[in-house]
């Protein structure tokens, strides 16, 4: 069953001059399984929209069903939906507080009020997908390299085998080894675990790769919904929200601008150098 | 979660209250909270009242607004009227175990909310009225004669500046952590107390990691561009009086002069006709009024 947003409406602000609409009537959704890219500028309300979805805050209108439950119901029970839906905020390595690695890990399972085998097989489940060894389950999480902590806290979400995975700017401050390597991993999820995931970012370069389906909010409001290929062609509309293409579909844009007839939409390098290729020959 | 405070928050609005010189404020605060004290009358309190609810009118900041950070004290409140009603001596109306009600702890109790709201309203006007900033540069300028006595003011300046200026970082940085682990399933509104304790350590643990760490960032950067304490650093925006200041000047003067006669005048007077009339009606009116 999906994830639908109906309507979701959200304002920020008591005070009277300082009122803005983060979330404006966005309805979507999401079915299971998909591989969403969620983009934005900053400040365009992709944030708020998330903690919408997770139920972390309660909307001015509208509402969220998740498997066809109405989660800001009155008598739901929101404990019920943290098994369901994992959320990784920004930077999540700031969220880390226990003593070793492991029972960071274990955090999320224990919430959930699982039994001992079941918690330790899931963190090292979970500790195993992120690629982290058994090297440093007992270490500070404190003492790892950023990318390491980043993982540790990845692997705390994942634990609690959330049935979506929602991910804000996961590679946010990480160096190009460290984005594709999260990259890869979150794709590995989506297709192995049959996770459903929604992946935040503001960089075209990060999703257009792995996404089905990309949505881009502009103001609180949702603007395109569409496949990758398709939301490329919208160049000047991208450009009027501060977005961009992917670098490679800039280039291949480059391209046909001075006279050389290639197709516009690869998205992906090697697209882009068989398609270059073919004209070439 | 956090935002819910309005108590010693700032309100961005354009008054004369606002563009007053932080001394000014200061010092009124200072003056009306100690004026306050002096007196326990009922006309001094509506003076006060006038007073300050010119102020409010001034200032620009909805009513509402500000008496929302009234919420967070009414505990204290209600603390002082319980104590005040139940154990002041006098003549006992009425009387249960240990507990003695009388007419004259009704009345302190009475006088005690007019004064603890007066005094929160006051101190809150000052805290909305003035960014933290300037609040810290006036206490920088008032307190400067210190120096003499080897008082590091400067420092205590920018201590302050940069606590202040941390409350609203590190309360979203804790809204964050809050949401970061109540996704991860935890819970923060348990009913047990233990229990209670116990989920803050999810919380309390990164946000000490998280202010530790932008602490450094911070001394780093201060550091980076040449900063060495207090000797010889000029402002970018010195304080400088205005003529609404000298203004705001006198009618404190005036203010404290119509208390300090008021309150002389009144409290003589009543005692010199509570004499004559004690027991009888007018007696019982003076007594509440005076």
């Amino acid at each position: 069953m999906p994830i639908t947003a109906d309507h979701l409406t959200y304002v920020y602000g008591g005070n009277k001059n300082l009122k803005t609409t983060a979330v404006d009537d966005i309805s979507v959704s999401i079915d299971d399984g998909q591989f969403i890219g969620l983009i934005g500028h900053t400040g365009s309300g992709k944030t708020t929209f998330l903690q919408l979805l997770s139920g972390l805050i309660k909307p001015e209108s509208g509402t969220v069903l998740i498997d066809g439950e109405d989660i800001f119901a009155k008598n739901f029970d929101l404990h019920s939906i943290r098994s369901k839906v994992g959320i990784v905020f920004q930077y999540p390595e700031h969220q880390l507080f226990e003593e070793t690695v492991f029972t960071d890990v274990c955090f999320g399972p224990k919430n959930l009020g699982l039994p001992k085998e079941e918690i330790e097989s899931r963190a090292i489940e979970a500790l195993r997908l992120v690629g982290l060894d058994e090297g440093i389950y007992s270490q500070s999480p404190f003492e790892l390299s950023g990318g390491q902590k980043r993982r540790v806290a990845i692997a705390g979400v994942i634990s609690m085998k959330p049935k979506f995975l929602i991910l804000d700017e996961p590679t946010a401050g990480l160096d190009p080894a460290g984005r594709k390597e999260i990259l890869g991993l979150v794709s590995k999820l989506c297709r192995e675990q049959n996770m459903t995931i929604i992946l935040v970012s503001h960089s075209m370069d990060d999703v257009a790769e792995y996404a089905d389906r990309i949505l881009v909010i502009n103001d609180g409001k949702l603007a395109i919904d569409a496949p990758p290929r398709e939301v490329f062609n919208h160049k000047d509309e991208l450009e009027s929200y501060g977005l961009s293409l992917p670098q490679v579909t800039k280039a291949m844009f480059r391209l046909k601008e001075s006279g050389i007839p290639v197709n516009t939409d690869a998205i992906t390098v090697n697209e882009a150098l068989s398609d270059i290729l073919k004209v070439l020959k | 979660m956090f935002k819910d405070v309005t108590l010693g928050q700032y309100y961005q609005a354009d008054s004369v209250i606002h563009r007053l010189d932080p001394r000014v404020k200061l010092a009124g605060t200072f003056l009306y909270m100690i004026s306050l004290f002096v007196f326990n009358n009922i006309i001094c309190y509506l003076v006060s009242a006038i007073l300050l609810a010119v102020v409010i009118i001034l200032c620009r900041v909805p009513v509402g607004y500000m008496l929302k950070g009234l919420r967070a004290v009414l505990f204290i409140m209600i603390f002082a009227v319980v104590f005040n009603v139940l154990f002041t001596e006098g003549d006992i109306i009425w009387e249960f175990w240990i507990f003695h009600v009388s007419a004259k702890g009704i009345k302190m109790a009475i006088l005690m909310v007019i004064r603890l709201f007066l005094l929160i309203v006051s101190a809150s006007i000052m805290t909305l009225t003035t960014t933290p900033n300037r609040l810290t540069d006036g206490l920088e300028m008032i307190f400067r004669p210190l120096k003499i006595f080897k008082v590091p003011v400067h420092e205590f300046a920018m201590m302050m500046s940069i606590a202040l200026r941390f409350i609203p970082i590190l309360s979203e940085e804790a809204d964050k952590i809050v949401k970061a682990q109540t996704a991860r399933g935890a819970k923060f509104d348990s009913k047990k107390l233990t229990d209670r304790v116990k989920s803050l350590i999810p919380l309390i643990v990164p946000l000490f990691i998280s202010a530790f760490r932008r602490a450094s960032d911070l001394a780093l950067a201060m550091e980076a561009r040449g900063y060495h304490g207090g000797d010889g650093r000029t402002k970018l925006y010195p304080l400088k009086y205005a003529a609404r200041d000298y203004i705001s000047y006198a009618v404190l003067l005036l203010y404290i002069g119509a208390i300090v006669s008021l309150g002389i005048t009144f409290s003589r007077l009543t005692a010199f006709l509570l004499q004559f009339f004690a027991g009888s009606h007018l007696g019982t009116v003076l007594f509440w009024l005076f």
